[in-house]
């Protein structure tokens, strides 16, 4: 009788053969595949070619005015770089447009280190994000006290007010959405009908017909003298829409949940909010981080629709900006730019997702 | 052995799933320290009855009353039953965002509002107990069943309680896992825990019970010490079983 020996472990085949050798399985594997990426690279070559060509070849970056671009093949970026400071602080008053810029800086010190690694307090910096900085925020861009001057509502505008909208958006729906979604799974009939029927209302009406009620016919509904701002009016608008949205992306997380979670934290004395929030939520809401920022990503480009009870978001006033008679046929950049603009920002926000989505995997469930 | 005061008292116990009498006239008292064996079929009801002693279900008629306490309505006192009551389960229910000694360190911190130094110190002692203290920063999902079971085990008893109940703990492991994960129990069980398993382990029931108890659709056909229950069954479907799960 022997003993069992295992065979020694061997290293996989060999499977990285360099450029060509991915090129000969990935593209040339056959007639059919060759003539395929044939094909494909012309294609792609044709139509890259000429917009590389118009957004930087031919482009025209520096100049004075209309007339540096007139006889320009290419962009007329300078129309851009004019225009910039409008498409940033909209009318804000030019003098106390610092009090924005600490604002934007503020928010790219706390949201910028979370893309990176190895930085401490991040933890503490995102807290903030969510709770000190949207009430400094407040005060530094509506002044009116801390001896600031006030700024009205309607001059605020541009990618601030962009960027506005969709933050109290962001920080303020998840949390609304959390609330629902746990309520609508509740086993009070009081509470649960109460979630379902603001769900399905909010959820059931587009966000324009939303906006217009809050600008146009809630005035009418109130007392006489009884008055909020409009601004305020569109972020409660748009906070109450996305939180139904939410409220079911997160419905779907907790139904995911086994319910062998919910009996041991119960078997361990562990009451319902305690459960939720050390065993039931971080589970569901890392389950469905693509749907959550599906939601925000969704969120930041609906806030456009603001134009229609007038309020100037960037896109508003690039749009009024490429009418403007003493620039000559400047739409493509405008549109180039407010698309760049938004596709940055939810750019980011997908890959802030996936890498939080890495960070949190811990092995397969159960 | 057994001290005058009872652990668990069920009396006249009744419990149905809408329409389906679930469990019928459940008497039982277990003595503190008194280690309890419940056999029978799948569907007899013997998982639904140890899961009414910490009302993961509801009993609809009848009495329980656990530690002194009767279990109501009351989430008080569902509450303070449930810090003295340990819980093991078929599918080990480990929390897979949170690494082994967070599980373990969960509970004492969050439910006895311990100090987060303590309780961890504590979790270390009883991850050595069930011998896997190096596996302290790992996630669940990265551990066999009989590791994760092990876990399961510890975090119960990182929470000091004096009663502990298995859900069947093994039958989701595989042969080889099994005796790590009864060692843990036999060990505990020498140490005097008041323990109602259920399981089809018959070596560790011959091992460790006190008494053994075979249920049936829904009601406690045979109690009796092991050695007499296996030896010399008294009812005719007890017999049946045994012959039956032995047999193979």
């Amino acid at each position: 009788m022997s003993d069992f020996v295992p065979l020694p472990n061997m290293p996989p085949p060999n499977l990285s053969k360099g450029i060509v050798g991915w090129a000969k399985t990935n593209l040339f594997s056959s007639p059919i595949n060759s003539i395929i990426s044939v094909v494909g690279l012309y294609f792609v070559i044709t139509f890259l070619t000429p917009i590389i060509d118009w957004v930087f070849i031919s482009a025209v970056w520096t100049g004075e005015g209309n007339a540096a671009c007139v006889e320009a093949t290419g962009a007329c970026w300078i129309f851009i770089g004019d225009r910039l400071p409008i498409f940033f602080y909209g009318i804000y008053p030019p003098e106390q447009i610092w009090r924005l810029d600490i604002c934007f800086v503020l928010l790219a010190l706390s949201f910028g280190p979370q893309f990176f690694e190895g930085i401490p307090y991040k933890k503490y910096l995102a807290i903030f994000s969510l709770t000190g900085l949207p009430l400094i925020g407040y005060f530094l861009i509506s002044g009116g006290s801390f001896g600031l001057e006030s700024v009205p509502t309607e001059k605020w505008g541009g990618l601030s007010l962009t960027l506005l909208l969709a933050y109290v958006g962001i920080v303020a729906a998840l949390p609304i959405g959390v609330v629902l979604a746990l309520g609508r799974r509740s086993k009070m009939p009081v509470i649960r009908t109460f979630c379902v029927c603001f769900i399905e209302m909010w959820r059931g009406v587009p966000l324009i017909s939303v906006l217009f009620m809050a600008s146009v016919m809630l005035p009418l509904f109130l007392p006489d003298g009884m008055n909020f701002d409009k601004l305020l009016r569109a972020l409660i608008g748009i906070t109450m829409f996305q939180s139904a949205y939410m409220a079911e992306v997160i419905r779907g997380g907790l139904q995911a949940i086994p319910g062998g979670q919910y009996e041991a934290a119960s078997a361990m004395g562990l009451g319902y909010w305690k459960q939720m929030r050390l065993v039931i939520l971080p589970q569901a809401l890392k389950l469905v981080i693509p749907g959550i920022v599906n939601t925000f990503i969704a969120l930041f480009k609906d806030t456009t629709l603001v134009l229609i009870i007038g309020l100037l978001d960037v896109l508003a006033l690039v749009q009024s900006a490429i009418e403007d008679p003493s620039w000559k046929a400047v739409e493509t950049e405008g549109y180039f730019f407010a698309a760049l603009c938004f596709w940055l920002f939810c750019f980011s926000m997908s890959r802030y997702s996936q890498k939080l989505e890495r960070k949190l995997h811990t092995g397969h469930k159960r | 052995m057994t001290t005058n005061k009872p652990a668990v008292e069920l009396i006249g116990m009744n419990k149905w799933y809408g329409e389906f009498h679930v469990l019928k006239d459940i008497n039982l008292t277990v003595a503190e320290g008194e280690r309890i064996v419940i056999c029978g079929p799948s569907g007899s009801g013997k998982s639904t009855m140890i899961r009414c002693i910490n009302r993961l279900e509801e009993h609809q008629a009848g009495q329980i009353i656990v530690n002194g306490i009767e279990l109501t309505e009351d989430l008080k006192r569902i509450d303070e039953v449930r810090r003295e009551v340990g819980m093991c389960f078929q599918h080990f229910n480990l929390f897979p965002h949170l690494t082994v000694l967070e599980n373990c360190t969960l509970g004492p911190i969050w439910v006895r509002k311990m100090p987060k130094k303590e309780a961890e110190d504590i979790a270390m002692h009883f991850l050595e107990r069930v011998k896997i203290p190096e596996q302290a920063d790992k996630f669940p999902g990265q551990m066999s069943g009989g590791q994760q079971q092990r876990v399961a085990i510890a975090r119960s008893l990182c929470m000091n309680p004096k009663i502990m109940l298995f859900d069947e703990p093994t039958s989701a492991l595989d042969p080889e896992m099994i005796k790590e994960v009864l060692d843990v129990m036999v060990e505990l069980a020498n140490e005097g825990m008041t323990m109602l398993c259920v399981t089809h382990e018959m070596g560790f029931a011959k091992m460790v019970a006190d008494r053994v108890i075979f249920m049936d659709a829904g009601q406690i056909v045979e109690e009796n010490n092991p050695h007499e229950f296996f030896d010399n069954p008294q009812n005719d479907r007890t017999k049946l079983f045994l012959s039956q799960i032995i047999g193979h």
